[in-house]
């Protein structure tokens, strides 16, 4: 993993050289803006929460033998469903001369809100388990297709009966209006030092609740029935189907579950950060790829919600640092999007050399053996097994 | 409303146009994926292929050291190449170090998607055009009316990328080749038992792959364009990847695919043009949904090559 | 030797620490933008208007840092944060509407900082914002009735991209400049839902020449397919936000080009003056913000002279309202160093 990161920076600083900036200081800058202050670090955690939100859900997905592009999508509508439901019981609830009221919280607003958001991103991801279970429509591709649903559908919300009453008018800009205090997720701050850490940060409670999911989600996977019948279903559906699970049902419920959870992602961005949901028409503009982060969160975190945990940290800090090499040395942002996909090249290459040194420490490589494979028919499943047991133990 | 001012011939030829790369990438995917390997970079290479293939044929006729015709064969070359390495490097990741597929192949995409950008902007800076393919003009058969305009006035690489539909269902159904690339893709440990080295086979399709995405992304940029922005794919790579799901891993079905898509997508944009009162976003939904249901509803003998994403190792 | 060199290192290391304002008088500003500075549209007209403020007070006396390509929209906030509560600057500009929210949150929490954002009118009510906009219906509008005189084939094509905010302004100020001139022609408006897709730009252009376009226009950074669509297919194109010469070749007619470094010069001659924000600014052609460029390639007539001479002067002079629903905030605008604040009725939300 070292040894990746290493090789990444090298060609990194070799790019660099070519650009005429000084690697040293570029890194120097990159560790900077992702950890050297208070902010900086609470930059990183801010950026990571979508991505811990959505790698727990991949997690499920892919312990489940699904693969899930859909991030993306389900983040989208877990949003537009969340900030839906805190805008109207906002309305219900708060009285206007206390809208803005500061310290506000109002525990049912924010709990509707999140259910709101993750049973949206929940019903958005089941459809597309739904329609592999029972239309055989491959999950790759109806969740890319999806994602491309979901954005156009925030492009007409926004821009219609979800717009601030407040834009109304031909230049307008396609958002909501702003979220009652009240149904905003606190900011958050840590009793070290006066001012307390992290106080004067946009840290917010969203990430509490990520790490709080991430070991939830580990017992729910590891200790318990249902979570055993999910990861039966990816590591073997016919075994799993003979055992006398319903595989389809299954299916569909990781599918479910990490739609949920990427829209939790969605809505938490809106409650803890922008507390208004809006649109430049692409949905990296809302998401910022969390969806897609999230992917490689969940796997550099060894399909494991724990592991996601520092994974997912490990990608905010690259993603926050990076913007500030670019603000420091100005440092094309497209040099830092280049270097990621190197890290993530390197680092998932790297880890044969790491099963080779420890052949015993399999749950780096342990891999549902069912992922990507097609058809929820069991018995048109009779030969994958054949190939199965190879390469992922 | 009339049915006629919708379907337009030129709908029909716009959907060929859009197709074209599309075509392209899927067809690269198919090979790769029928041997095994799935390759989510698609995307990043098409990007390097389409700015590689620009600059080619960008330097060499600003000054003028090739004629137009050789230049635009040498950006081709160029995006072959380009796209080929990558199909190499991905080999690499993917095949001999074992790298998880799905990961590795999103890190291949943010590395095209941020070099073709960087350089770009290091070594031409802003939007500059270049003259790609020229359209073709048959004798008779470009006159011959509806028809004509459909099929017989587009430029050499839509050709080549519908051409490559029958050669590539030919190499993958009919030759040795394409035995070897099913066997390894279907059970690796029998082909490899009959003497199928699994590693060159993947290798030989993930790099197939990699010049098709590389011939995808200069379709756009020296033929269908003609210039080169940041992110000028807008992630078709991933659609073609989504393509081949639909086409269940066989080029004449993923062809179709490529079409229903971009026929969607050309139809959506002649509503627009000729003032249906359609909400915009529904009709960029369209060819998204219309994709989802027609698989949804068609019939499936799909069959998923068994050792998708899954590394061979041989057995003790 | 070696200590010499560590010594030196840490010398320069420490002088690089040292807050850069300190070093010298120069007004410092950070801007942030959505797309590439070279995208020929949105961010490259802001990126120019700086380059433009810098040749005009010379660069010791104005520098400028640039975040470009900032379309994830969060990221904007901690960009922002950062050189916020860096110091070093004197004006911060957030140049896309996106990130209004953002500038409203950090202005109430550095009211030390100056921060300009657009294209819209809304400082909400702070005293350390200024807001911008550009009246991009005025030359959608003069390129609508150039258009109009030009056509042959009587259809116009237009390529936008999610049908909000300034392309939306635009698209419609075209529109009613084509129908001033001959309400029968036709204008065919497709927005294609994204800012970015290039491919589908194109495939809308070649859509609206396939049925009948003669000219094109657009706006947003995908317009370059559009624009190489024209080039192919030989009709004329229009645009907007930053000369698109060069890459129009012979087919280019006429740009609107935004001309930031007006209103840069004026807000910071206001933040020198200590004021560091509250107005809005609206770029108009009366107070030429907004400039219309004819293509060096394009032939221009002196018939076509006369009517866009005309058109200038009639929008100046308010005789011709490109939108006219839009009458009230318009002019309002005008006036470019009136204080607005008593009108904003939505800068509370």
């Amino acid at each position: 993993m070292i040894v990746a990161l290493a090789l990444a920076l090298l060609v990194a600083s070799v790019l660099l050289l070519a650009l005429n900036a000084n690697p040293l200081e570029a890194y120097a800058a990159m560790w900077e803006g992702a950890a050297g202050k208070e902010n900086a670090t609470a930059e990183t955690l801010v950026k990571a929460t979508p991505i811990l939100f959505v790698g727990i859900g991949i997690t499920i997905a892919f312990r489940g033998g699904m693969i899930n592009i859909g991030g993306e999508g389900q983040m989208i509508v877990g949003a537009l469903a969340g900030t839906t439901v805190a805008l109207i019981m906002g309305e219900m609830r708060i009285p206007a001369e206390l809208a803005k009221e500061k310290g506000a919280f109002d525990l049912l607003i924010v709990t509707c809100s999140l259910l709101g958001g993750f049973l949206a991103g929940a019903l958005y991801g089941g459809l597309a388990g739904f329609l592999k279970a029972y239309f055989d429509v491959n999950e790759i591709l109806s969740t890319i297709m999806l994602n491309q649903i979901a954005v156009q559908l925030m492009n007409y919300l926004l821009n219609g009966i979800l717009l601030d009453p407040a834009e109304a008018g031909v230049n307008n800009i396609p958002k909501t209006a702003r979220l009652v205090t009240a149904a905003q997720l606190p900011r958050l701050s840590l009793p070290i030092g006066d001012p307390q850490l992290f106080a004067r940060t946009r840290l917010h409670w969203g990430l509490i609740i990520a790490i709080v999911l991430a070991v939830v989600i580990y017992v729910f996977l590891w200790r318990t029935s249902l979570g055993y019948r999910i990861r039966a279903v990816g590591e073997n559906q016919r075994a799993s189907s003979y055992a006398g699970i319903n595989v389809k049902r299954q299916m569909m419920f990781s599918m479910f579950l990490a739609g949920g959870f990427a829209g939790l992602a969605g809505v938490v961005q809106v409650l803890g950060l922008q507390y208004r949901l809006q649109t430049d028409g692409s949905p990296a503009g809302f998401t910022g790829s969390a969806g897609f982060n999230g992917i490689v969160a969940a796997l550099f975190g060894g399909l494991n919600p724990i592991g996601a945990i520092p994974a997912a940290a490990f990608f905010g800090g690259l993603l926050v640092g990076a913007q500030k090499m670019q603000r420091e040395l100005g440092v094309p942002a497209s040099l830092i999007t280049a270097v990621n996909g190197l890290i993530v090249i390197f680092v998932v290459s790297s880890e044969i050399f790491i099963l080779q040194r420890s052949k015993r420490r399999v749950s780096l490589q342990e891999t549902p053996d069912n992922l990507g494979s097609a058809g929820g028919k069991p018995a048109e499943r009779a030969s994958s097994d054949k190939g199965s047991g190879e390469g992922s133990g | 409303m009339e049915l006629d001012a919708i379907f337009t011939a030129s709908v029909f030829a716009s959907a060929i146009r859009l197709a074209t790369p599309y075509i392209f990438a899927a067809l690269g995917e198919t090979f790769a994926q029928r041997s095994g390997v799935l390759n989510l970079g698609v995307d990043g290479m098409m990007l390097m292929g389409a700015f590689t293939g620009f600059y080619a044929v960008f330097i060499t006729q600003q000054d003028g050291s090739l004629s137009e015709p050789l230049s635009l064969i040498f950006g081709v070359l160029i995006a072959l190449i380009v796209g080929g390495l990558m199909g190499l490097a991905m080999a690499f990741v993917s095949v001999t170090l074992k790298a998880k597929q799905g990961i590795s192949g999103i890190g291949v995409y943010l590395f095209g998607l941020g070099l073709s950008e960087l350089l770009f902007q290091q070594w031409v800076g802003t939007p500059k055009s270049v003259s790609g393919f020229p359209r073709i003009t048959f004798p008779i058969l470009t006159d011959i009316p509806v028809l004509g305009e459909i099929f017989f006035h587009h430029n050499l690489l839509v050709y080549v990328a519908f051409g490559l539909v029958p050669i590539s269902a030919f190499i993958l159904n009919r030759t040795t080749f394409g035995l070897m690339i099913r066997a390894v893709g279907q059970n690796p440990e029998a082909a490899d038992a009959m003497g199928v080295s699994v590693t060159k086979v993947r290798y030989a399709t993930t790099t197939i792959g990699g010049m098709l995405a590389g011939l995808a992304g200069a379709s756009l940029s020296i033929a269908l364009i003609n210039l080169f922005q940041q992110n000028l794919t807008a992630g078709q790579g991933f659609i073609a990847v989504a393509l081949v799901y639909f086409g269940g891993w066989r080029p004449w079905a993923v062809a179709a695919g490529a079409m229903l898509f971009s026929f969607v997508n050309a139809l959506q944009l002649q509503i627009k043009v000729i003032g249906l009162d359609v909400p915009s976003e529904f009709a960029v939904m369209a060819p998204y949904v219309i994709t989802i249901i027609a698989l949804a509803f068609a019939s499936k003998r799909q069959e998923q090559p068994t050792a998708l994403t899954k590394p061979y190792e041989r057995g003790e | 030797m070696k200590k010499r060199q560590l010594i030196i290192l840490v010398f320069a290391l420490a002088w690089a620490a040292i807050p850069s304002m300190a070093q010298d008088d120069a007004f410092r500003v950070a801007a942030l933008m959505p797309s590439a500075i070279n995208d020929l549209a949105f961010s490259q007209s802001m990126y120019d208007g700086l380059l433009a403020v810098q040749a005009e007070l010379g660069e010791e006396a104005f520098q400028f840092d640039v975040q470009d390509s900032t379309y994830i929209v969060d990221d904007a906030a901690v960009a922002l944060r950062d050189w916020a509560a860096s110091g070093d600057y004197h004006l911060l500009i957030a140049h896309g509407s996106q990130y209004g929210p953002i500038v409203e949150e950090l202005a109430a929490e550095f009211p030390e900082v100056s921060f300009a954002w657009g294209t819209r009118q809304d400082t909400f009510g702070m005293d350390n914002v200024y807001s911008y906009a550009a009246a991009s219906d005025e030359g959608g509008y003069f390129n609508g009735v150039l258009a109009a005189h030009l056509t042959e084939s009587r259809v116009i094509g237009l390529v936008g991209p999610i049908e909000v905010g300034d392309g939306k302004l635009y698209a419609d100020g075209f529109a009613n400049g084509v129908a001033s001139v001959d309400a029968d022609i036709d204008v065919n408006i497709v927005f294609i839902g994204s800012f970015s897709d290039v491919p589908l730009a194109t495939e809308a252009a070649e859509t609206h020449i396939a049925n009948g376009a003669d000219i094109l226009t657009g706006t947003a950074q995908m317009v370059v397919g559009p624009i190489a669509a024209a080039l192919e297919n030989d009709v004329l194109w229009f645009g907007s936000d930053s000369s698109q010469d060069e890459l129009a070749g012979d087919i280019g007619v006429a740009f609107q080009i935004y001309k930031w470094d007006v209103l840069l010069l004026d807000m910071i001659s206001k933040i020198g003056e200590g004021d560091l924000g509250g107005d809005y600014y609206v770029l108009t052609l009366e107070n030429e913000g907004l400039v219309m460029e004819f293509d060096q390639d394009f032939e221009l007539s002196e018939e076509l002279q006369a009517v866009a001479e005309a058109t200038i002067a009639g929008i100046v002079s308010g005789d011709i309202t490109p939108i006219p629903m839009l009458d009230d905030d318009m002019a309002d605008g005008e006036s470019m160093d009136d204080d607005m604040d008593d009108d904003e009725e939505d800068s509370e939300d």
